[in-house]
């Protein structure tokens, strides 16, 4: 059993994550249909585990490239609620003062290299920020986050390709939830992800990304090949996303049963409690804490944020140059 | 001063930022002679561009980064490298190049600063070449330079002459933002003077070419060659300044208008399209600016609104020549065109 080997702080720490992931995007799902969040919002919900297991094998030297749907990469990289929750509303002490919003969310200062709102977007940035780590030669490396969306961009094939021609220390981390925007995996994706991602000389492993288990241990598996120059590798995590494109999507192009179907069978952090119960992993009692203190963080963060002022005018010219 | 080419005074500008910061690296198609780096003959040509001579010998294959045909990927390295700490200079050999990979260019590293609220940055140089000439046809030749300065977070620079190439290729790879780099495929060849030791040439800061009191060219790139050689061809007869903007984002709206006002008198050439070119630009600058001062209705001499055509004699009339700025001189000074024989 590969997960008796899991430290226990590990575990806390990867279901504080979830928690937080599916607390935090629960509450802008309520204040998205109350009108009090501005633009496009993209929920991660469904998909806790894929962010937790990976990014449970990195620290803030590494490197995360996400997508448009990167809340939860942002807070499993080590990003506080409250200035994600601030960014969310436009807020002048948000995490990027506002400016960036849901799509473009970052955290540099604990390489969140930014959520993207170009699919296939960070693919090419996170082979960049992997050759910084190897010419700094730390055992440092990166990850491009990337939906089954992006794995049919031109961008993600000529990143995945340079990783391997320059040998680069990065790792692939491809989140199939089933759909780009409105449109099914099956119809727009001409062969299965993990068999092309292979075919450019790539290691990849299937694993079910609702499962932190299964993603935390293939993980394990690869994530030595990219500290220790052995190259890049990829693994495709499937994980259907509960929530629609965006916000306010209908989602008409889906069986409303499916999404019922998910939310009984394939809930993230039921199937990890569960795991936990029946390995007796950690005392579940710890767990109760942990909900606690994350409903409370979370309400905190939150209604701190919405009566929060906005960015000070002033802020519309700043940022654009270092010097002009 | 010694005199050497543009392109040598290039491939001086990277060897001495790269002997002078190890975070200084280049990344391009062929640049370390190919195949990831060549010993010998073709590791020291330096590409199609030749500007990267002799640099893959000297600091090898960490830092002389040869790469497949991936534009988006060349980007994606120099973007993400940048926002990590490195200092990459990316050749995209023709700017035409851009259309392949511009989302990582001015989605991504273009907007760090601001999307990321002041926290990050991408101090990267693209470079390639630009521009009409040698017969190289629609998809090797464009003035694409407006576009990039559209571009709110992107610094463009077009030297002129061997001296500033050197000036603005050190200041561009010290700068903290992300600096569009053009080299105009007819000037590589070019002689002047340059210094032998590292000096700057900061961005936003005109240079006047030609001091004169009847008339202003402002122009940029090549073009400042052709405007000077009629300047100097007319000096008997009209007086014209000449103004080379080394950069057009920023632009230096200052020396332009004292110049127009000045003078009272402006053309601007700019060898791309018309519509939104630079040129356009520097004409909405003087209107502004400048309106009490103009004597007469400024003009503007660019290439047509068609792609580069591939014939000689057709790219020949495309390209602004120096007889055209000669011909708009003399039809805004009043002076008689010369008789072709």
């Amino acid at each position: 059993m590969v997960a008796n080997r899991i430290e226990e702080d590990v575990l806390v720490h990867a279901y504080r994550v979830m928690k937080r992931i599916r607390t935090f995007e629960t509450r802008i799902s309520k204040e998205f249909a109350a009108g009090t969040v501005p633009g496009m919002t993209h929920l991660y919900i469904g998909q806790e585990a894929v962010a937790a297991g990976v990014c449970a094998h990195l620290t803030d030297n590494d490197y995360t490239a996400s997508t448009h749907r990167g809340h939860g990469h942002a807070i499993a990289k080590g990003a506080e609620i409250r200035g994600m929750a601030l960014e969310l509303f436009r807020k002048g002490e948000g995490v990027c003062k506002g400016k960036g919003g849901s799509m473009h969310i970052a955290d540099v200062s604990r390489g969140m290299l930014g959520a993207n709102a170009i699919v296939g977007g960070a693919a090419p940035l996170a082979i960049g920020a992997a050759l910084s780590a190897k010419l700094r030669a730390k055992g440092n490396m990166a990850v491009a986050f990337a939906g089954d969306g992006a794995t049919n961009q031109g961008t993600t094939f000529e990143a995945m390709n340079m990783a391997v021609v320059l040998n680069l220390p990065v790792l692939f981390a491809i989140e199939n939830n089933g759909y780009g925007e409105h449109t099914g995996n099956e119809y727009a994706t001409g062969a299965d992800i993990t068999k092309r991602t292979k075919g450019f000389g790539l290691p990849c492993e299937r694993v079910d990304g609702t499962d932190f288990f299964e993603v935390y241990d293939a993980m394990e598996r690869v994530v030595n090949r990219a500290r220790t120059g052995k190259g890049p590798s990829a693994i495709e995590a499937v994980a259907m996303r509960w929530h629609g494109h965006f916000e306010g999507d209908p989602q008409n192009y889906r069986d409303k049963r499916e999404i019922e179907k998910l939310r009984k069978t394939a809930d993230p952090l039921v199937k990890f409690l569960q795991r936990v119960e029946a390995d007796r992993l950690i005392d579940l009692s710890i767990l109760a804490q942990v909900d606690e203190a994350v409903t409370q963080e979370v309400s905190e963060a939150v209604d701190y944020a919405l009566q929060a002022p906005p960015p000070n005018p002033a802020e519309l010219l700043t940022d654009v140059y270092g010097s002009y | 001063m010694r005199e050497i080419t543009f392109r040598e005074s290039l491939n001086e500008a990277l060897r001495q930022e790269m002997e002078l910061d190890d975070r200084v690296l280049l990344i391009g198609e062929d640049i370390a002679g190919g195949n990831g780096g060549t010993e010998g003959a073709a590791g020291s040509t330096g590409g199609i561009l030749g500007v990267t001579k002799g640099l893959y010998l000297q600091f090898g294959a960490d830092r002389v980064i040869d790469t497949p045909i991936s534009e988006s990927a060349i980007m994606g390295l120099a973007a993400g490298s940048a926002l990590t700490g490195m200092r990459p200079v990316a050749e995209l050999m023709f700017m035409d190049f851009f259309g392949v990979c511009f989302d990582q260019i001015y989605n991504q590293a273009a907007k760090f600063r601001y999307m990321f609220g002041g926290k990050a940055s991408a101090p990267m140089v693209v470079r390639g070449m630009v521009g009409a000439g040698f017969g190289s046809a629609a998809q090797h030749s464009q003035a694409l330079w407006p576009i990039f300065s559209h571009i709110p977070g992107l610094k463009v620079v077009f030297p002129s002459n061997p001296y500033d190439a050197k000036g603005l290729l050190i200041q561009a790879i010290r700068d903290e933002d992300p600096v569009v780099f053009l080299e105009h495929k007819t000037l590589y060849d070019t002689k002047g003077p340059v210094p032998e030791d590292s000096y700057t040439v900061p961005f936003g800061e005109a240079n006047i070419t030609r001091r004169g009191d009847d008339l202003t060219i402002v122009t940029l790139g090549r073009q400042v060659l052709f405007a000077n050689a009629v300047a100097d061809r007319l000096k008997h007869q009209v007086s014209i300044e000449v103004v080379d903007m080394r950069t057009t984002s920023p632009i230096d709206t200052e020396t332009i208008l004292e110049s127009v006002r000045h003078t009272g008198r402006l053309l601007a050439v700019d060898e791309a399209n018309p519509i939104c070119s630079i040129a356009s630009e520097i004409v909405s600058i003087a209107a502004i600016g400048a309106h009490g001062s103009l004597i007469s209705p400024p003009r503007k001499l660019t290439a047509p609104h068609t792609p580069v055509p591939a014939a000689p004699n057709l790219e020949a009339l495309y390209i602004p020549q120096e007889q055209d700025i000669e011909r708009v001189v003399r039809e805004m000074l009043g002076i008689s065109q010369p008789v072709i024989a």
